[in-house]
């Protein structure tokens, strides 16, 4: 079939261009989708289906479409499962159809449909069993292969992405002539409205089945609208952008298909809408169901309504002669259009007894045979309609006639699109009359304020005539409106006028008494080859709740997730069970409606944009200046500096060395500082950490501990008091948002009465560690505030300036050494950072990283948060002890840390270990066992190390352990099993393993 | 119980299918069991199964509110590993992932499960020690599971991004023996082989009282009367809150949605599960196609098992960072499910403060893989009144002790 002399109103017939299709030349005319291409070019198997690689046509013309989807594009362009229903043409692009191999039409996967008798529903739960091995290496490898559907790229995506977030009063899904007006309605009263419509035009069924609207063919009507709307500025419309996703509070998500997107420009491809709305109005409209009957999924056989959007829209047809076969009147709509556009209809097979509607007798006065209580018994063909069997519906199946055709087109009935409602929670009701699920107004999906906010119009509310549909439409804008606090003008919705109807009979099997046989040949889910017999055999098997027949029988899990196969297949169960269809009840509608890209849902969050790297003022100096760097929470932090001919260990010792023995400088700028400021100050952090915080002088320091709820270790550090209202708490490096936010939660939510703000101050100062003899001496040098053992004894801090810059200078110390902490500016910490160096220079100052900050304090025994600790761990555990209050009243943690279980003596407590031999290192982690199995069998494990480094200082392995009882065991030797048989023996120390005096910290 | 096998089905193929039997019995409640069981999860029909089994207690009623295995069991993301950090987890869940490896043969339904292998990557070095931690603990564990580097993932995981412009891959702890299942199968299957060994499996009969004396319990109220039993045990994941309330007494439980999404399905791209901590975000590919990926919770408390965002939107960007090819991929469908946790991550398995009533629950994020297990140790402590090895540790008052099994510094997601 080439064009049909006539039509296409969304084509411009006197362009065209070329695309590839599986390597062949297709002729394309702009405002094509890529399907209705293919149509036009005489293609009609257009893909492979999941289970048995039967041959698929294009079965409709919008997102519901579950056959025709290609790999578009190559290489890093490739993108799978493109619905080539609803993807536009675009000059020169390429694509394949999917799920066979060697090629669409010699598939080897074939197999599968000649075995299709062995292979029903559930199959694979029952067999595969034996040898046990084979599942895993035989049979599943097998099955992965022949199944999925498309191709993903094998190389990243070169496309960009962005999200937009909007905020509206009223938010309209959908843009035919219900979404339209109501919008207009909603937009008159001053409401914001946005308008989302998935196609790139607007204007939905009423373009193809035009009625009359107000006088006005509905086209007219639609244009005259869209310039009414387009005239508002508190109206916005966005096309090609589908709505994916109502969550709770009126929050939507929608993908929008950029318009001036094309492969290799800089227009992002996607963009997805983050869209709060007071109330929403699902517009959606309704999709056709197939009838189910053999051979139904052969190429040729389509939506009735689809064939006439591609005629209509496309100037395209399946065909040259069409069956029509139906149950309703809507059907004699596509006999009309094919007849008028020259295309032979056979006939008309309708299910009803009679059909004497105006639709009906139209066709009849045109001359086309119509045959009442008819069916199909089975479409003949294999890779396209060659004729079709034509029976009793009301019998079983026995033939009639034949008929030859070249395609057939099918219409069960109408279900409105109920997704959007359904998926914060709106109820639906069935609909005997229209045998469909339509929303129940009275359980509406409700917000905080038990209100409803999402409002169903047009043929979205199971309405389905366009006067009902466009009149409910004004009543939901209008609704919409005034719940968002608008008044809406009065005055009279348009009037459609459109032929009536007779009523529609519910068709589930086709024909009713169809045998076994014609059963397990009518497919219900054509992506995934669930067949009526398969919904039946589920049935049969106990798979009694929709749920079970769903997931025994793949039905409504493609890509369509049901949109075509959901209500015959649970009609189906529902007929099997010999039960209403309302009590089988639906399966639960979940989001996305219609597929959405997962690099929409990243958006700009890719590469250097997804976490952000957090960087110190000095971050270019380290960087230029040889640093290894090593990621610590959003952080990164140089680990060492490694010199020319150094390896990291050589680098790392030299930094502890120099420290040690002369002086050396820490990017300590990481560290968490939250500020804490008001009358309750003193008494909030008496809550929060362990140890008492409202007694320390101003101008004072104090290493503070913070406790769970359940009496672990979670933070550390140290506090300084820097008024009698305010303190500065530093936290480690990895826990100042968690500690802040958890400050926040206690205040807000249990302490509210306590009178006091937090502000996380970490990025304001720059904060730089030196350490070592020769600190002062530095520091002295620089010139400024008085930083002698006098002025600033150890635990205190001083403002002042330094080098001319202003300071806060801390004496503190992590390492063991004479240490100051100066925090400046963070603007001027590359400033002090050169200064420190410079004045540095003559005492042979260097830099040192993490890992040499890291050995300094485990040679000291200071516990590190992550190491030492991991949430099963108390302060006591530590030795630490000493922290915790024993007078104050309250503060997180304590009755917890008053279980008797926290007391007892085989508790895993903090030790010191030295290997036997030492230049052993124990390995990280590593567990002491002592003989024998424990009750589960497993070896008996006393503890694990938490911190092991080869200590320059000492010249011999050290490592911190916790091990049960350790408290116990000093001088006792353990033994560490490695993989492969090695035993380290290390012995229990004291975890304090250099300077244990403190002598030369305190100087 | 026809046995399922090839053979079988190719019998039926020459009749139509016709002479397959209902998968379970539909049973109608009777007036007194010696067990009752709340909730057919896998967790509940594992239990009725082993106290059936291995106990011969089958005059027991597994009692579910909507359809067997339409709980977490029918949502989750079924990874199965079990190189937990310690002892006590690392017991029951290893005991679970060896059931499973002959679960298909012992229950006559192929539960698909497939040792693809579990990868749990380090992309900080604090991440990387945990794991050398956590291999050491395996190894003496008995559990196979061991230590790789970046080139042996890169082998392992051709579509990885090792360098990731954020948190390079480091290394990575591997359990080979470890992977996924059919959620939907395992439950049907314990729940086809429990019926047969007369179980009674009664769907649509939600629990909404329990009845007590002073003894303790003597029955429960349901949608579909009341119902007397000797011992009563909920199994009921999310739901455990309620369930105690209506007993009197109260669960050291909170409940979240966690979400989880798969996409459209592809030819096959990953062959294992991997699990990026770091980041947020684990990612398997079904036999089916899609890649099944696990999100967070919600940051609330909640019943509805509803989808929401912004976690999916977090594991997803995770995701495209450590595997850049899945980018033009679609999402097809997301949905939450309700998750028990405790404040250990660790699960209950023990006595109540009522007498008679026991309690299975807790298992959070990552109970999946623990199903054959867990009703093991739940059927022992059923049939003889008292915890046995695998469960003791598990008991409800080691809150109130402060004996914790913290996990969480394995697994910041405990799957
Ligand atoms: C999104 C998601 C991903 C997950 N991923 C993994 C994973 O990868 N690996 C893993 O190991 N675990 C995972 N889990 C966790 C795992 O799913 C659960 O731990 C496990 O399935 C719990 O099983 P269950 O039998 O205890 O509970 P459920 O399967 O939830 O069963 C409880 C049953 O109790 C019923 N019930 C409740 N109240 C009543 C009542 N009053 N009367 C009668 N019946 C009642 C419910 O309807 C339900 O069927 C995940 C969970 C979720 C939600």
């Amino acid at each position: 079939m080439k064009r049909l002399p006539t039509g296409g109103r969304l084509i411009d017939r006197t362009t065209t261009f070329d695309m590839i299709f599986n390597s062949r030349r297709i002729t394309a005319h702009p405002g094509d989708t890529v399907a209705a291409a293919l149509m036009a070019n005489g293609e009609r198997m257009v893909g492979r289906s999941f289970k048995y690689h039967r041959p698929r046509g294009i079965v409709a013309s919008g997102a519901e479409e579950p056959n025709a989807l290609m790999n578009m594009g190559e290489g890093e362009w490739l993108e799978p499962n493109q619905r080539s229903t609803v993807t536009p043409v675009v000059k020169g692009q390429s694509f394949e159809s999917q799920n066979h191999w060697p090629s669409l039409e010699f598939d080897v996967g074939v197999i599968n449909a000649k075995l299709s008798r062995f292979f029903p529903a559930g199959f694979y739960y029952k067999t595969f069993m034996r040898p046990r091995w084979a599942w895993k290496h035989l049979f599943e490898p097998v099955i992965r292969q022949s199944a999925g559907l498309g191709k993903a790229p094998d190389q990243p995506d070169p496309d960009s992405y962005e999200q937009f977030y909007a905020y509206t009063d009223v938010l309209i899904v959908g843009g035919g002539i219900a979404g339209l007006h109501a919008a207009l309605e909603a937009g008159r009263a001053g409401a914001k409205v946005l308008l989302l419509e998935q196609n790139p035009n607007l204007g939905g069924r009423a373009l193809v089945d035009v009625v009359d609207i107000d006088g006005k063919p509905s086209p007219d009507w639609i244009a005259a609208t869209i310039a009414a709307l387009e005239d508002m500025p508190n109206v916005t419309i966005r096309t090609a952008t589908m709505a994916a996703g109502v969550f709770d509070h009126g929050y939507v998500t929608a993908q929008e298909q950029v318009a001036t997107y094309t492969q290799g420009s800089d227009a992002p491809r996607h963009r997805l809408w983050r869209i709060r709305a007071t109330r929403i109005i699902t517009a959606t409209g309704a999709i056709e169901r197939p009838l189910t009957f053999a051979g139904n999924d052969i190429p040729g056989v389509m939506l009735a309504a689809a064939v006439r959007d591609y005629a209509e829209l496309y100037a395209t047809a399946p065909g040259e002669r069409t069956i029509i076969v139906t149950n309703n009147d809507d059907a004699y709509r596509t006999a009309l259009t094919l007849h008028s556009a020259g295309i032979a209809v056979p006939v008309v097979l309708d299910a009803r007894p009679e059909a004497t509607g105006t639709l009906p007798e139209q066709a009849r006065a045109a001359g086309i045979r119509i045959e009442t209580n008819a069916a199909i018994a089975k479409v003949h063909g294999k890779r396209k309609v060659t004729s079709v069997d034509i029976c009793d519906h009301t019998g079983a199946g026995d033939v009639r006639e034949t008929i030859p055709c070249d395609s057939v087109a099918m219409s069960g009935g109408w279900s409105p699109v109920v997704h959007l409602w359904s998926h914060c929670g709106g109820k639906l009701n069935w609909d005997e009359a229209n045998a469909m699920f339509a929303p129940d107004p009275k359980r509406p999906p409700t917000g905080d304020d038990g209100e409803g906010f999402v409002i169903p119009a047009g043929s979205a509310t199971g309405d389905l005539h366009a006067t009902q549909a466009l009149a409910n439409a004004a009543e939901a804008g209008r609704q919409a409106a005034i719940e968002a606090g608008f008044t809406p003008s009065v005055g009279a919705a348009p009037l459609a006028t459109a032929p009536t109807e007779y009523p529609m009979l519910p068709v589930w099997m086709m024909p009713i008494n169809a045998p076994y046989k014609l059963r397990s040949k009518a497919f219900l889910d054509f992506q995934n080859d669930v067949k009526a017999s398969d919904v039946a055999l589920a049935a049969r098997e106990g798979f009694t709740s929709v749920e079970h027949t769903k997931r025994y029988t793949t039905l409504g899990m493609a890509t369509d997730q049901g949109k075509l196969s959901n209500i015959n297949g649970l009609a189906i169960l529902a007929e099997s069970l010999n039960t209403p269809i309302p009590q089988v009840g639906t399966t639960t509608f979940r989001p996305p409606y219609t597929p959405i890209s997962l690099a929409a849902i990243a958006g700009d969050a890719r590469g250097p944009l997804f976490k952000p790297t957090r960087k110190t003022a000095m971050d270019a100096w380290h960087d230029a200046n040889g640093a290894d760097w090593e990621p610590v929470a959003d952080w990164r932090r140089p680990y060492t500096y490694v010199r020319d001919g150094e390896t990291k260990r050589d680098a790392v010792h030299r930094e502890i060395l120099n420290t040690r023995n002369h002086v050396g400088m820490l990017d300590a700028s990481t560290l968490g500082k939250i500020l804490v400021k008001g009358p309750d100050a003193g008494k909030f952090l008496d809550l929060i950490y362990t140890n008492m915080m409202s007694s320390l002088a101003v101008g004072k320091c104090r290493y503070g501990l913070m406790c769970s709820e359940n009496g672990f270790l979670f933070d550390d550090g140290v506090v300084a008091r820097l008024s009698e209202d305010s303190f500065l708490c530093h936290t480690t490096s990895g826990g100042s948002d968690r500690v802040h936010a958890w400050m926040e939660e206690w205040l807000q939510t249990e302490w509210w009465d306590l009178q006091v703000y937090t502000a996380n101050l970490t990025e304001q100062y720059a904060q730089i560690a030196v350490v070592g003899p020769d600190a002062r001496n530095v520091l002295e040098s620089m010139g400024g505030m008085n930083v002698s053992r006098e002025a600033l004894p150890f635990m205190t801090f001083a403002e002042g300036e330094l080098a001319g810059i202003p300071a806060r200078a801390y004496r503190i110390s992590f390492s063991g050494e004479l240490s100051y902490e100066i925090a400046v500016p963070a603007s001027r910490g590359q400033e002090f950072w050169d200064a420190a160096l410079a004045a540095g220079a003559a005492h042979s100052i260097m830099p040192y990283g993490t890992e040499a900050l890291h050995v300094m304090r485990a040679e000291k025994g200071f516990i590190m948060i992550g190491d030492e600790t991991d949430g099963t761990v108390t302060p006591l555990d530590l030795n630490l002890g000493w922290a915790v209050s024993k007078k104050k009243e309250d503060f997180i943690g304590k009755r917890a840390l008053e279980r008797e279980f926290f007391h007892r003596t085989d508790r895993k407590q903090l030790v010191g270990l030295m290997p036997e031999n030492p230049d052993d290192v124990l390995p990280d982690g590593a567990h002491a066992v002592e003989p024998g199995t424990n009750i589960y069998g497993q070896k008996n494990m006393i503890g694990h190390v938490t911190s092991t480094y080869y200590s320059p200082t000492l010249k011999h392995g050290i490592a911190m352990a916790l091990i049960k009882g350790g408290a116990q065991r000093l001088g006792e030797t353990l033994s560490f099993p490695l993989e492969g048989g090695k035993v380290i023996k290390a012995k229990i120390v004291d975890p304090v393993f250099y300077d244990k005096e403190g002598a030369r910290q305190n100087v | 119980m026809k046995r399922y096998s090839a053979f079988a089905l190719a019998r039926e193929a020459f009749r139509n299918h016709s002479g397959w039997e209902r998968a379970w019995r539909a049973a109608v409640p009777k007036d007194e069991y010696d067990v009752v069981i709340v909730g057919a999860g896998g967790h509940g029909l594992a239990t009725a199964y082993y106290l059936a089994k291995n106990h011969g207690i089958s005059n027991v009623a597994v009692l579910e509110k909507g359809w067997l295995g339409g709980g977490n069991t029918g949502r989750n993301t079924t990874i199965i590993r079990s190189n937990y950090l310690q002892d006590e987890s690392a017991a029951i869940y290893e005991k679970a992932r060896s059931l499973y490896e002959t679960l298909s043969q012992d229950l006559n339904y192929n539960i698909m499960f497939s040792p693809r292998g579990v990868l749990m990557l380090a992309q900080t070095e604090h991440e990387l020690r945990a794991w050398k931690r956590t291999a050491h603990a395996n190894r003496l564990a008995g559990i196979e599971s061991e230590l790789v580097d970046p080139q042996q993932i890169k082998k392992i995981v051709p579509i990885i991004n090792l360098d990731g412009p954020r948190y390079p891959v480091l290394g990575g702890l591997w359990q080979p023996r470890g992977g996924t299942a059919r959620h939907d199968a395992v439950a049907w299957g314990y729940a086809r082989k429990a019926s047969a060994m007369g179980v009674d499996i009664i769907q649509q009969c939600e629990v909404t009282g329990v009845d007590r004396d002073a003894n303790g319990v003597t029955g429960v109220q349901t949608s579909k009367g009341a119902i007397r039993c000797k011992k009563l045990c909920f199994i009921v994941a999310g739901s455990s809150g309620l369930l105690a309330e209506m007993a009197g007494f109260r669960l050291p439980i909170e409940s979240l949605a966690l979400q989880a999404t798969v996409s459209e399905p592809i030819k096959p791209i990953i062959d294992c599960v991997v699990m990026a901590n770091t980041v947020h975000g684990y990612l398997s590919q079904s036999d089916k196609g899609e890649l099944v990926i696990g999100g967070g919770t919600d940051g609330f408390n909640n019943y509805t098992q509803r989808g929401s965002f912004q976690h999916i939107e977090e594991t997803i960007r995770a995701l495209i960072e450590t595997f850049p090819v899945i980018s033009r991929l679609k999402q097809l469908r997301q949905w939450g499910g309700i998750v028990d946790i405790t404040g250990d991550r660790s699960p209950i398995i023990g006595k109540t403060p009522v007498p008679g009533i026991f309690v299975n629950c807790g298992w959070g994020t990552g109970g999946f893989k623990a199903i054959p297990g867990s009703g093991w140790a739940t059927a022992e402590m059923l049939a003889t009144g008292e915890p046995g090895v695998l469960a003791q540790s598990f008991s409800l008052d080691r809150f109130a002790e402060g004996r914790m099994i913290d996990e969480s510094v394995a697994a910041a997601v405990a799957h």
